[in-house]
């Protein structure tokens, strides 16, 4: 099989550009909002805040039990397996699918920008959706070769009150001397 | 590990502009990246498979994933606001990786300052997550404080609530 080194991008397909502002991938999360999740979450980077495990305190200021704010993907990401299914589900489709229309085999999450709006509530059911913001001309940077992209997910509840929205810009890239075979 | 100690209520008349937080201080083990990545349900190879994060990522290990990030941001705000700080925005800028044997340090100034016309008071912090003397993530973060203790800002909601 022949290679090539990579020296230029490949178009943006109009299939691809015509995703911008649409809704895709509107799901209800596979499970409600648990305690289980908030627990380890709070874990594994020792959060002590009270109003997460002290419900005298959740009552008080909450009017009950609630998640971390910065959880609200947590709740989207499906099982890594669930009967039946032979591939493994990925969290961001909307990301996987730009990097495999654009032929971008890399690709990394380069910032991020939360908005939180109604608290999560134990119980809750949250329902997301992505939508494809931007998709930025080619550009170098330190890990090689490729495009930004910028997709927000917007979460809701089982009442379609708005509970945040994250916004990732993404770097999809080929690495810098890389082929493509 | 930190003991996770958590401040009593800070008030939006506590907070000065030019203030500074207490550092925060991690040593980071392939756990912490392992037990975030599983905990905020990541399954992604790079947050647990060496092998993996070198040869296709072309990182030098494993390496916190985002949400944990996110998660790691809000801790050390709340230790410092108590719970009754409501974060409202969140936007961070991941320019290196952290991986295990990295010592992260979490330090913020407060940006500003504000009342809205709703009557929410809301600080804004420069946070920054350092290992050494570089700059790993910057993090621009909007909380939310209560104006005096019988304040809440978790009870705001729509129009009242403007994050």
């Amino acid at each position: 099989m022949s290679s090539s080194p990579i020296t230029e991008l490949l178009p943006v397909p109009d299939e691809v550009t015509a995703r911008i502002g649409l809704i895709q991938y509107e799901v209800e999360g596979s499970f409600p909002v648990e305690n289980g999740y908030v627990w380890t979450t709070c874990a594994s980077v020792e959060n002590g805040n009270p109003l997460f495990w002290n419900e005298t305190v959740a009552n008080e200021l909450t009017n009950g039990p609630i998640a971390p704010p910065t959880m609200l993907s947590v709740w989207f990401r499906p099982h890594h397996w669930s009967p039946g299914r032979t591939e493994s589900a990925v969290p961001l489709q909307a990301h996987f699918d730009l990097k495999d229309a654009l032929d971008l085999p890399e690709a990394i999450i380069s910032s991020n920008t939360n908005t939180f709006h109604e608290p999560v509530r134990i119980g809750d059911r949250v329902r997301s959706r992505q939508i494809l913001r931007s998709i930025s001309e080619p550009k170098t940077t330190k890990l090689g070769y490729g495009r930004f992209w910028t997709i927000d997910v917007e979460y809701l509840n089982q009442k379609d009150a708005l509970l945040g929205v994250e916004s990732y810009t993404a770097f999809g890239y080929h690495r810098l001397g890389g082929d493509r075979s | 590990m930190t003991g996770g100690a958590v401040a009593e209520r800070l008030l939006y008349g506590d907070v000065v502009v030019g203030g500074s937080l207490p550092v925060l201080n991690i040593n980071v083990t392939a756990s912490t990246v392992v037990l975030g990545a599983l905990a905020s349900r990541d399954w992604r190879p790079m947050h647990h498979d060496r092998d993996f994060a070198i040869q296709r990522n072309g990182t030098r290990d494993i390496f916190l994933n985002t949400p944990n990030q996110a998660a790691w941001f809000e801790r050390y705000i709340t230790d410092w606001t108590g719970p009754t700080g409501r974060l409202g925005r969140m936007t961070f800028h991941m320019n290196t990786p952290v991986f295990p044997g990295d010592h992260m340090a979490f330090m913020a100034t407060v940006d500003g300052t504000e009342i809205d016309s709703a009557g929410c008071g809301w600080i804004t912090l420069a946070v920054v997550l350092r290992v050494g003397d570089v700059t790993n993530t910057a993090c621009t973060t909007r909380v939310a404080l209560p104006l005096d203790k019988d304040d809440n800002p978790w009870t705001r909601r729509g129009d009242a609530w403007r994050p």
